[in-house]
């Protein structure tokens, strides 16, 4: 997998990354054309788990971005057997200290706070340093006044940090209370796959939520659905079309259009 | 007469499952005089693992949630053993709203395998209704008091457990994953379930170590009266202490009771 890096390069111009294939279709595709696709196949359509950098890349102004808690490490705080051991292999396959980057930057101009979760890190699993760093974000938003948009992508609570994993999704709830009740807007921007605890805390709280199509959005897992209730499940069943249907997202919107739409948000709330 | 007090995790995790346990209902029954019942989330329905009124602890007038799987197979299957759906969490969320508006102390009774897993649950929101609760409690204008006293299952436990105290009973469990769950992601074997739980530090001592519960209560050697008792005693002497503060101190205690889990 390319780090961090790597990527970071290719897009200043210095590596060459492998070409991208595609899943569904089989189609390889340069990384160049790949970037500018937006991560999704030219051949069939189909989305790619975006990784932060790319994200970061796509959404804000050219050097605008000011990263934080960019070297918050986890600890291993109930001792979990090969916890540390995965860690550090997930650091070093995604070229990340942990699951998600957070900062501030600018959209078209405006100020933002961004975190923006990373599926290549342990599945954009929450435990303590996700939490804290989301946090320390609202926290800070709240504090500079500014809106916070979140790329939300994540499997839920991190089991190798038991409770304290768990506690995190009161915590960030809270910091995204205050936040609102400071009169400042949240986005929540739901890609795939965005899943337990996360859904049941801040991918729920925003003020607008947007998905990406086809991003599987839920609480329960598909698979312990149907092995606890014996139900077949429907088709299409907690992807977002369906979320949109049920009428627990506000927007289904195009990666290739997603800054677009975003800019013009954060215009209609500049105060 | 005393038991064994060196129990393995997984021997609590089976004692706070005991389908003989006392549960939410028990203590609200022994604790609680003139409870009123009240149902419903006025949105969708009545959801029968959530119990919830108000009544007085001593003289103190409390809004009660409990969890309750219910005690008959058909009562059970009623209450579909104690899993909340949305409408459960709405209801318990509407009604400590209720108790917000006239001051009154919030106390929950957390105990259930966890939020109901199922179609029509996601269908209604099972992932928002936690959330809003998360969110809500965090700016609830009273005290707000959890009792783990079963089972803690995860996400649709902590919809009840965003509190200014938590208090576990000893033999209680409260982790972000069932050991089974847990065992068959590891090693793809749910059999390894009493190891998992080992791993997963999920006692009442182990939280009360990690400071992620205020208060234990002992059960060892005691009866469920005798437990009862104990816990209407803590219920009281915690009332009278969160009494003492300000609205803003009361949601400063509880954010940063969270805010300092992993700093």
């Amino acid at each position: 997998m390319s780090t961090i890096k790597n990527i970071l390069n290719t897009i200043t111009g210095t590596v060459e990354q492998p070409p991208r294939l595609c899943k569904a279709c089989g189609t390889e595709i340069p990384y160049n054309e790949y970037l500018a696709n937006h991560c999704i196949c030219p051949n069939c359509g189909t989305y790619f788990r975006m990784r932060a950098i790319e994200r970061l890349e796509a959404t804000v102004d050219k050097g605008s971005f000011h990263e934080m808690d960019k070297k918050l490490k986890s600890r291993n705080p109930i001792d979990f057997p090969d916890y540390a051991d995965k860690l550090s292999k997930a650091e070093k396959a995604s070229g990340l200290v942990e699951g998600v980057v957070c900062g501030i930057g600018k959209i078209d101009g405006m100020s933002t706070a961004l975190f923006i979760m990373d599926s290549a890190f342990m599945m954009g699993s929450m435990g303590t340093v996700v939490g804290e760093k989301i946090t320390n974000l609202f926290e800070a938003a709240t504090e500079q006044k500014l809106p916070v948009i979140g790329f939300i992508t994540s499997g839920g609570a991190r089991m190798q940090e038991g409770m304290f994993s768990l506690m995190q999704m009161a915590k960030v709830s809270g910091a995204v209370k205050r936040h609102n009740d400071a009169g400042e807007l949240y986005i929540a921007v739901l890609t795939d796959p965005t899943t337990g605890g996360i859904t049941a805390s801040f991918a729920m709280q925003g003020d607008i939520i947007i998905a990406e199509p086809k991003a599987l959005i839920g609480f329960a897992g598909q698979r312990v659905i149907e092995q606890t209730t014996g139900e077949k499940l429907p088709a299409g069943f907690q992807r977002a079309e369906f979320q949109l249907e049920h009428g627990f997202v506000d927007i289904i919107e195009e990666r290739p259009r997603m800054t677009y739409t975003l800019s013009k948000l954060l215009a209609l709330h500049q105060k | 007469m005393a038991v064994a007090e060196n129990k393995t995790a997984y021997e609590r995790v089976q004692e706070a499952r005991n389908g003989k346990r006392p549960m939410g209902s028990y203590y609200i029954e022994h604790m609680i005089d003139d409870f009123v019942e009240l149902h419903g989330d006025r949105r969708f329905g009545d959801d029968g693992a959530i119990v919830a009124g108000i009544g007085y602890l001593n003289r103190i007038p409390v809004t009660l949630i409990a969890m309750e799987r219910g005690e008959t197979i058909e009562e059970r299957m009623k209450r579909h053993f104690g899993c909340p759906e949305p409408e459960g969490y709405r209801k318990a969320l509407r009604i400590m709203k209720e108790a917000e508006k006239f001051h009154r102390p919030v106390i929950c009774f957390i105990g259930s395998s966890g939020a109901y897993c199922g179609i029509d649950a996601e269908e209604r929101g099972q992932g928002l209704a936690i959330a809003e609760n998360l969110y809500e409690l965090m700016g609830l204008k009273t005290p707000v008091i959890s009792v783990i006293v079963g089972e803690g299952g995860s996400g649709g436990a902590l919809a009840l457990g965003v509190c200014n105290t938590a208090i576990m009973l000893e033999n209680a469990v409260y982790s972000v994953i069932s050991p089974e769950g847990c065992a068959s992601i590891l090693w793809k074997d749910a059999s390894k379930a009493a190891e998992a739980a080992e791993h997963l530090k999920l006692t009442s001592y182990d939280l009360l170590n990690f400071e992620i519960v205020e208060k234990v209560i002992p059960e060892t050697g005691k009866t469920s009266r005798e437990v009862c008792s104990e816990l209407k005693n803590e219920l009281l002497s915690e009332i009278e202490r969160l009494s003492l503060m300000t609205e803003e101190e009361l949601l400063n205690d509880r954010y940063n009771k969270f805010r300092k889990i992993g700093k």
